[in-house]
């Protein structure tokens, strides 16, 4: 049976065919696309997408809303029972405001918009998720938002260095993130959040196919499992 | 019953909004404008008899974030229409 994906789409999102697209290059499966009046998802998943966007149209917080709807419910419990999650931008968002992810996500410290090519540092290579890149390897993926400033208190952010869960960094100021943190795993491991798109950086005419990898070693894990 | 919430950054969270009005405000020639901190103020219309500890929940699971927020209750004196 091939890799059973889902991207969820909510009202605002506008990367969920970029992420649809790289999945499916990736495995070779189309994934289904769930919309987030869903009130369940489709069973038997291996992966779960929440792609970037303006969910809500970021009313009250970033993911605030997303956060909070019946689908997002639905996620929670799917990466309760080990199901992997990726939440890139908003889906990052999305995922600290419902509580699988520490922090939050805040203005960025420029105010600005930010959209260009960033360095990372891969410093977890042991998740699902990272496990295609080499400890400490310079990848380069696109980043494009507002809010994408990591904010989590000094204990917090302790915590989750000593456990490992910080899976990229920053090479570069980009938006003032606590220590320059870029991407984080759940204690489990398999929910990751990141704010730069991998799944812009799938081939080589995007300028880049940094991104490919992590879909790619998601994908041979899941199938491999 | 109309309540207000008030909901801001807690000390110690970096408030880039508040800073850039700070910056503004200087540049204005307001001088001795020590800090600038800005939230966000949500009114409610809420039934008479709204309990304390709904409101509470209310700002809980949504209208804050308690990572970065704090939140305060302001319930206000209804208005004598016809006094």
């Amino acid at each position: 049976m091939g890799f059973r994906s889902a991207v969820i789409t909510f009202p605002g999102s506008n990367c969920d065919r970029d992420m649809a697209v790289a999945l499916e290059q990736v495995s070779g499966s189309a994934p289904i696309r769930v919309w987030h009046g869903d009130a369940d998802l489709p069973d038997r998943l291996d992966f779960i997408a929440l792609p970037g966007g303006f969910s809500y149209g970021d009313y009250l917080r970033s993911g605030a809303m997303a956060a909070r709807s019946p689908i997002t419910k639905a996620v929670v419990e799917a990466a309760g029972k080990g199901v992997p999650v990726l939440g890139v931008c908003n889906g990052f968002q999305v995922l600290t405001e419902s509580g699988l992810l520490p922090g939050a996500l805040m203005r960025n410290a420029s105010q600005n918009f930010v959209c260009r090519d960033v360095p990372l540092k891969v410093e977890n290579n042991q998740s699902l998720f990272t496990a295609g890149y080499e400890a400490g390897e310079t990848i380069h993926i696109p980043v494009a938002h507002h809010d994408g400033n990591f904010f989590a208190d000094e204990e917090t952010l302790d915590r989750i260095e000593g456990q490992g869960r910080v899976a990229f960094r920053y090479l570069d100021t980009v938006n003032g993130s606590r220590r320059d943190i870029a991407g984080v795993l759940n204690e489990a491991g398999n929910v990751l959040g990141m704010m730069p798109h991998p799944e812009r950086a799938i081939e080589e005419t995007h300028g880049g196919s940094d991104g490919r990898a992590l879909f790619e070693n998601a994908v041979k894990g899941l199938v491999r499992a | 019953m109309k309540v207000h919430i008030h909901v801001s950054l807690k000390p110690g969270v970096l408030d880039p909004q508040g800073r850039a009005i700070h910056h503004e405000l200087e540049a204005l020639g307001f001088s001795g404008v020590n800090d600038v901190r800005a939230g966000k103020l949500i009114e409610l219309d809420v039934a008479d008899g709204t309990s304390d500890d709904d409101l509470d929940q209310m700002c809980r699971k949504l209208l804050a974030n308690m990572v970065i927020e704090n939140y305060r209750i302001e319930k206000l004196e209804p208005k004598r229409e016809n006094a």
